[in-house]
């Protein structure tokens, strides 16, 4: 994968021969380290809980709800068929019903979050170690996102 | 006995997790690896321990966070610091907000930027230059991002340059993750001094 082709540029749209192709070639370090980060939270090896279908589709709602809609495809088509059945059954039943607001929250609220909120985690079932993986998932989309937007704005996209 | 602390401060805060953070004895070859830790090198941060319950994210996190706020060129460290506080002013991360506040004062000799925010928040009166790259960064921060093709002119009406804003969105972005690991995982305590 060359360093236009890494999925964070493909959203944003940048490309090589774009005005701003020439900071970020100098930056290509960087986008490539994003590029195993996004394996990372996305497609680990030790997924826990969240099979990567599952991350997936949170990735989506994570960039839908914060306006990316060309990562939001990029991560729905990623699911293909499964996304919809993804997509039910995450808003039914527990711990779901706990994990998807706690999702929400962490990623479009964070200034709110407290300390009850791990808790409630812990009381559905959600252990220590998944929790901390859930976090990296939100996490890594949310800075993700503000990258591809600041990309676009820097290439005179809106 | 500590408290959790709800304000701002250049003051860097003890890290209390909320999780139960993985145990050195018990961290497997892998874990140890991630952790860098060598028979003289065996301190380790709690909030390290913490992230080391996911080892595969943790290893490849602490290069790019080293890549985007140290390596050489672009923007200035202290300016990358600036993107850093927004940041986390903007998603309440009390620990990074100081961190990051205390690495600005240091890296400029100053504590001026970082009194004004302090002080007034979103409404600091700053220079040209540092109000709009606060600005920038707040409003990238925002959920959902509000920053706007008239916030990219203004950095570059107060003369940033492509390399430098490149790097201002990548440190803005990088707290943005930093935060959500940071503030979300665990508290920000008074130190033990302060007791």
């Amino acid at each position: 994968m060359s360093l236009f082709e890494t999925s964070t540029l493909v959203v944003s749209g940048v490309s090589a021969e774009s005005s701003v192709g020439g900071a970020i070639a100098t930056r290509s370090n960087i986008f490539e380290m994003t590029q195993l980060a996004e394996a990372a939270v996305l497609r680990p090896l030790e997924y826990g809980m969240f099979p990567h279908d599952f991350r997936a589709t949170l990735a989506y709602r994570i960039a839908a709800r914060a306006g990316e809609s060309g990562l939001a495809e990029y991560y729905a088509s990623s699911v293909g068929d499964k996304f919809n059945l993804a997509e039910s059954i995450m808003i039914e039943g527990e711990p779901e019903s706990t994990l998807i607001p706690f999702v929400d929250k962490a990623a479009n609220a964070t200034r709110d979050i407290v300390a009850e909120d791990i808790s409630k985690l812990k009381a559905v079932g959600v252990s220590d170690a998944d929790i901390v993986r859930l976090c990296e998932l939100i996490a890594f989309v949310a800075y993700q996102v503000r990258v591809a937007l600041g990309l676009r704005l820097m290439n005179g996209g809106a | 006995m500590s408290k959790v602390l709800h304000k701002f401060t250049r003051k860097v805060p003890k890290w209390r997790p909320r999780v139960q953070p993985v145990k050195l004895d018990d961290a497997t070859p892998t874990q140890l690896d991630a952790l860098q830790v060598t028979p003289s090198n065996t301190k380790v941060s709690e909030y390290v321990l913490t992230l080391a319950h996911d080892v595969e994210s943790l290893k490849v996190r602490s290069p790019l966070f080293n890549a985007i706020m140290y390596d050489n060129g672009g923007m200035s460290r202290t300016e990358r610091e600036l993107g850093a506080i927004a940041a986390s002013m903007v998603n309440r991360c009390i620990y990074c907000a100081a961190v990051h506040a205390d690495r600005h004062a240091k890296l400029s000799n100053s504590t001026e930027v970082t009194d004004k925010l302090l002080a007034r928040g979103f409404h600091a009166e700053l220079s040209t230059r540092d109000a709009a790259i606060f600005n920038f960064a707040r409003k990238l921060s925002e959920s959902p991002p509000q920053a706007n093709a008239d916030d990219v002119e203004a950095l570059q009406k107060v003369g940033l340059k492509d390399d430098e804003i490149l790097d201002l969105i990548l440190s803005t972005s990088l707290f943005g993750w930093a935060n959500r690991l940071m503030h979300v995982l665990g508290d920000p305590m008074q130190p033990d001094e302060d007791l």
